[in-house]
């Protein structure tokens, strides 16, 4: 592909691990054995997700899966979520969800990074981060997450 | 003179008008700026933008109240674009218009003051699938307040209302229709003539929502025969805060005030208010002066313009952006009405909308991208949103032609 200045600005936003997460999401089911479960909606989006998990009497997340429609930046990232939060313990996703959160809000600063979560693939998320419109497409499985494990309610939006 | 002589020339006299609009002169992203998304949003004439500033910097004062020079001005400058707007859409006479926050108000006027009186239960409000949220809600509330039910006109696969099925909704018990001129989600331009025509044989009130027809097309609001026709100023080359209920003097004169407050009284005592007469009943508070005046001056815009030279050339810049995107791979568009303004909604493979707004931006292209804030009309169809271009007379070929090439670099993306 010709990488002109416009493309190669746009590719770091649709990095290559974003289009194959959201092309093939993965964990993209429903969990009959779910003991935990929320949505999260974007009404101006019209994004909506369906996260599903199964947390066990160590309070281990044992499976989590997800289904929804959404654009390829919020199906990624809820497809990443999926395979980075599987066999945490509640206490550890929580952790995760803040570091998540302040990864994507926090422009050029990781010093509030939590330097024992190691956020690896999510980095590629990264690229979101120069287009303010779509951060909150990046956020919402996440935000789901932590409504689901916490049980504060059973719908988020991050409008 | 064949008929694509004739588009030429129209493009060859509209296309300098371009200029006259500042905020088109920009580079997005480092690419000159392509604006498709005037059904949002139109852009301002330096006309517009001058009238608005002059007004401010030297002749802004309260209206109808001053005995002082500034004061009598701003009356002058706020009831003159009265009279523009009311020679404008051919109403009756100036009390006819009524200056209001813009089409969203206007509706809420009409379904409060004029329905909620007398909607008992078992009355019906009709409208169709088409309609944008605004003129979806106010009724949905006015029925809740008052026991009425909503019905609702299908659409057919191509996005157009079809006109006997309207017809066979109506009967005695619907006490009002309201139905957009033109669909801002998929550009149809619906049969208003013969749905209004059939509505006053049932007797029923009929209110226009023209927000998306008067920037497209000459509006004439006597020989439409509907008794509301609302408008919003920013869609029409105005300014934002402004928009204009246009009633048939006897029905608004009929009405109770919306709103209350100064200004729409002729005496107050505390036993009793006497109420001021049109259109001033209505306009309760220090109206949006300045924003009146812009309108006033979009008005004079358009209609230096022409508003046939408009419709003509946005069909023709339509009819251009139909062709150029049907050869594109992986297109799919969304309404396609036998008639319809320069509003072109369209998917691209499985690419989601928001995904291609981005991406068309990233390359200095302004598009609308989600439900439209016509979700039923996106449930309707079974899609989650689409992609919608809509032009103004602003626009040219080069527009149509970079979203195209756009279009092809989100597919090398996607790939």
């Amino acid at each position: 592909m010709k990488k002109d200045h416009v493309t190669s600005d746009i590719l770091d936003l649709y990095r290559e691990l974003i289009i194959d997460h959201a092309h093939s999401p993965r964990n993209y089911r429903s969990l009959v054995e779910a003991t935990n479960s929320s949505e999260g909606i974007n009404p101006l989006c019209g994004d909506k997700l369906y996260l599903y998990i199964k947390i066990n009497s160590k309070k281990i997340i044992e499976d989590i899966s997800f289904k929804g429609t959404g654009c390829a930046v919020s199906m990624a990232s809820a497809s990443l979520l999926t395979e980075s939060i599987k066999n945490l313990s509640i206490s550890e996703a929580n952790d995760f969800f803040e570091s998540v959160i302040s990864f994507m809000l926090d422009k050029n600063n990781d010093s509030n990074l939590n330097k024992k979560i190691n956020l690896s693939k999510l980095k590629a998320l990264e690229g979101v981060k120069q287009y303010p419109m779509r951060i909150k497409c990046a956020t919402l499985a996440w935000h789901a997450l932590h409504a689901a494990i916490n049980k504060t309610s059973f719908s988020v939006t991050t409008e | 003179m064949s008929m694509n002589n004739i588009q030429t020339e129209n493009t060859m006299n509209i296309e300098h008008y371009r200029n006259d609009f500042p905020c088109l002169d920009q580079e997005i992203n480092g690419y000159s700026l392509t604006f498709l998304d005037s059904a949002a949003s139109s852009q301002q004439p330096s006309s517009v933008i001058k009238a608005v500033s002059q007004y401010q910097s030297e002749d802004h004062s309260n209206v109808h109240r001053g005995i002082h020079t500034l004061s009598h001005r701003a009356t002058e400058f706020y009831e003159g674009a009265r009279e523009k707007v009311c020679s404008f859409v051919n109403a009756a006479g100036r009390s006819e218009i009524i200056f209001t926050s813009g089409a969203t108000e206007s509706i809420n006027l009409v379904a409060q003051s004029f329905c909620r009186p007398t909607l008992r239960p078992g009355d019906q409000i009709l409208i169709s699938w088409l309609e944008h949220h605004s003129n979806i809600v106010p009724w949905q509330l006015v029925c809740d307040q008052t026991g009425a039910e909503l019905i609702v006109a299908p659409i057919n696969k191509n996005g157009e209302i079809e006109a006997d099925v309207m017809i066979s909704m109506m009967t005695e018990k619907v006490k009002m229709l309201a139905i957009g001129h033109v669909s801002n989600a998929l550009g149809t331009i619906n049969p208003l003539k013969k749905i209004i025509s059939a509505a006053k044989n049932y007797d029923i009130p009929v209110l226009v929502d023209g927000t998306q027809g008067v920037p497209h097309m000459e509006v004439d609001v006597q020989s439409l025969k509907c008794d509301f026709y609302v408008f919003s100023g920013h869609k029409m080359l105005g300014p934002t805060g402004i928009g204009v209920l246009w009633g048939k003097e006897k029905i608004l004169d009929s009405m109770p005030p919306f709103k209350s407050g100064g200004d729409m009284i002729l005496e107050v005592t505390f036993d009793k208010t006497t109420f001021n007469e049109l259109p001033y009943k209505f306009e309760a508070g220090t109206p949006n002066i300045s924003g009146a005046i812009g309108l006033g001056a979009a008005v004079d815009y358009l209609q230096t313009v022409g508003m046939n030279n408009i419709y003509e050339y946005e069909k023709f810049l339509h009819n251009y952006m139909i062709e150029k995107l049907s050869e594109v791979e992986g297109i799919k568009l969304i309404g396609t009405a036998r008639n319809q303004a320069s509003v072109q909604s369209f998917q691209l493979d499985d690419i989601h909308p928001h995904d291609l707004g981005s991406i068309l931006d990233q390359q200095g292209i302004a598009v609308r991208t989600g439900h439209h804030c016509a979700m039923p009309v996106m449930k309707y169809l079974g899609v989650p949103g689409t992609t919608r271009a809509s032009l103004g007379l602003y626009n040219n070929k080069d527009d149509i032609d970079r979203l195209i090439d756009a279009l092809e670099k989100a597919r090398q993306i996607f790939q």
